[in-house]
C-alpha cells in the first residue's frame, strides 16, 4: 500500500445560515495515508490560508473520538465509511488513490448549517435541558454503594450513557428523527434508581422538546444505529417508547 | 382520559398510532386468510359461500366492519401525515447518500408500499365487496372470485399486491411491537426473523389463490366453476 494518496475534495461551502451554499472542487495531492480525517482537512486550510483564500470551518474537539464535535458527511455517510467511529478517528488508508471524497455537513431543518460544515445543534441542548438530567441535592456526595443497581441494567444504562450527542443519528435518519439520542438519555436514567423518581415527566417533556425542535418522527428504519459513532442500538428507542406509554396512561 | 389522548399529538405518539391501527388490521389479515381457505375445501364452494352470507347477516359483523373501515382510514392518514411530516424536516437534501447505511429498502418505502396496497384494496372492494355486500348479486362470491381469478391482467395484479403487501409486512409487524415499547436487546433479532415469517406466511397464502385458480391447480377452478 503506497504511503500517499491523491484526492479530490468536493466540500459544501457556506458563507452563514442565510446564505445560499454550494460545493467547491479541491485538488489533494500526496494525501499521507496515516492522517485522520481532520488532518487532512487542516493541510486543506493550510493550503487554503497560504493561497490567500477562506479555510474550511468545521468542527472539532478532543480528536479521540469522545466529545461528539466532529460532524461531517463523508461520501454519503455520517463520519463516513466505518462503522462504531468518528471523523476525527478515520484514517486516510480507507480511502483509495485518486477518489472524489463528498464532504457535506449534517443535514437537518433542526440543525441549521452555520458556516460549510458546522451546524448548529443546540436542538440537542434543548432535549437535555427538557429533562436529561436527575434532581439531587447538593452536600455531600453519597456513599457509591449506598443505592444498588443490578449489573446488567448498570451495563445497558451505560452502553445508552456512551452517547457523545454528535447527531450522525439524525444527519443518517431518513426522517431527521432524533430518536436515538432522546432515547440513549431516557433509558440510561430509566434504568437507574437515581433516575426513577423523574422517568415520567422526563419523558414526557423531552419528547416535547425534541418534537418542537422540528426533528422528524422515527420510523424504525435502523439507520441511525447503522451510524452511531458509539454503536447505541434501537432497543433504547423501544424503552422510549414504552416509558413514554407508560408515563402518558398513568400519570399521577 | 381527555389528558391520555394528548400523548397521540407527539411523533411518539403518532407512531402508536400507525401500530396500534397496524397491528388492528393484521388480525382482519389472518381472519380474511382463514376465510379464503375455504376455497380449497372442494366442496363446490359451500363452506365458502355460507362463511359469507355469515359475515353478510351477522350484526356483530357490521360493527367490526365499521372499526375496520376507521382502522383502515386512520392507518392511511396518519401514514400520509407522517410521511410529508417527516419528508419536511429535512428540506436540503443530501448530495450523496451511501446504501450501506440506510436500511432495509422495507423500512424506507412503507409510504410507497403502503400507496400500491391502498390502490389494491380499491380495485379489491369493487370487484367482491360493492358487488356481493352492498348489492348482493345473485352468484355466489365463491363463483365470483373462481371466475376472476382467470382473467390474466387480474391474477397478476393479485400477486404483485401480495408481494408488496408482504414487504409493508415484513418491516410493519416488527415495527409496530417496537413502536409500543415491547422489544428490547434481547428479542430485537427474534422479532424481526418472526415479522419476515409473518409476512411469507401472509404473502404466499393470499398470493396462492389466484395462482391456484388461474392454473386450474387440484381442480380448485373447476371445483366450483364447473369447467
Amino acid at each position: 500500500m503506497s504511503e500517499t494518496i491523491n484526492l479530490k475534495l468536493k466540500v459544501w461551502r457556506q458563507k452563514n445560515t442565510s446564505a445560499k451554499g454550494r460545493f467547491e472542487i479541491y485538488d489533494m495531492p500526496g494525501v499521507s495515508t496515516h492522517m485522520s480525517f481532520l488532518e487532512m482537512m487542516d493541510v486543506l486550510n493550510d493550503k487554503l490560508i497560504r493561497g490567500g483564500q477562506e479555510p474550511v470551518a468545521f468542527d472539532h474537539d478532543c480528536r479521540e473520538g469522545i466529545c461528539g464535535m466532529c460532524s461531517m458527511f463523508i461520501n454519503g455517510r455520517a463520519h463516513g465509511p466505518l462503522r462504531g467511529t468518528t471523523a476525527c478517528q478515520l484514517h486516510m488508508r480507507h480511502f483509495q488513490d485518486g477518489e472524489t471524497i463528498t464532504i457535506e455537513p449534517w443535514r437537518a431543518n433542526a440543525f441549521p448549517v452555520i458556516r460549510d460544515l458546522v451546524v448548529d445543534r443546540s436542538a440537542f441542548d434543548k432535549i437535555i435541558q427538557a429533562g436529561g438530567f436527575v434532581s439531587v441535592n447538593t452536600g455531600n456526595a453519597p456513599d457509591a454503594n449506598s443505592i444498588p443497581v443490578e449489573k446488567h441494567k448498570a451495563e445497558e444504562s451505560f452502553d445508552a450513557a456512551a452517547c457523545i450527542g454528535c447527531g450522525a443519528c439524525v444527519a443518517s435518519c431518513k426522517n431527521s428523527s432524533a430518536m436515538l439520542f432522546l432515547s440513549a438519555k431516557v433509558s440510561q436514567l430509566a434504568l437507574l434508581p437515581q433516575g426513577d423518581p423523574e422517568r415520567k415527566v422526563r419523558v414526557l417533556k423531552m419528547v416535547q422538546a425534541h418534537d418542537e425542535a422540528g426533528f422528524g418522527s422515527c420510523t424504525n428504519i435502523g439507520a441511525c444505529e447503522a451510524k452511531c459513532p458509539k454503536n447505541i442500538s434501537i432497543a433504547h428507542i423501544a424503552r422510549l417508547n414504552k416509558e413514554y406509554l407508560r408515563a402518558s396512561l398513568a400519570r399521577d | 382520559m381527555i389528558h391520555a389522548l394528548k400523548m397521540f399529538y407527539t411523533t411518539v405518539g403518532r407512531k402508536m398510532i400507525m401500530a396500534l391501527t397496524g397491528l388492528f388490521l393484521v388480525t382482519f389479515l389472518i381472519e380474511h386468510l382463514y376465510g379464503n381457505l375455504l376455497l380449497y375445501k372442494l366442496d363446490g364452494g359451500v363452506a365458502f359461500n355460507e362463511y359469507s352470507e355469515f359475515l353478510v347477516s351477522s350484526l356483530f359483523i357490521r360493527v367490526v366492519e365499521i372499526a375496520l373501515f376507521a382502522g383502515f382510514l386512520i392507518h392511511i392518514i396518519d401514514g400520509i401525515y407522517l410521511t410529508l411530516y417527516n419528508r419536511r424536516a429535512r428540506k436540503i437534501r443530501y448530495e450523496v447518500e451511501h446504501v450501506s447505511g440506510l436500511g432495509t429498502w422495507f423500512s424506507r418505502n412503507m409510504g410507497l408500499t403502503g400507496a400500491v396496497i391502498f390502490f389494491f384494496l380499491v380495485v379489491h372492494l369493487k370487484s367482491f365487496f360493492v358487488p356481493y355486500r352492498i348489492f348482493h348479486t345473485d352468484t355466489s362470491l365463491a363463483y365470483e372470485v373462481a371466475s376472476a381469478f382467470r382473467s390474466n391482467w387480474y391474477a397478476a395484479l393479485y400477486v404483485v399486491s401480495m408481494v408488496i403487501l408482504g414487504s409493508h409486512l415484513n418491516h410493519g409487524f416488527q415495527s409496530a411491537f417496537h413502536s409500543l415499547g415491547f422489544n428490547n436487546i434481547k428479542y430485537m433479532k427474534p422479532m424481526k426473523t418472526l415479522g419476515t415469517l409473518f409476512a411469507l406466511i401472509m404473502m404466499i397464502g393470499f398470493a396462492s389463490f389466484p395462482i391456484m385458480f388461474y392454473f386450474d391447480i387440484f381442480g380448485v377452478g373447476t371445483d366450483i366453476l364447473g369447467h
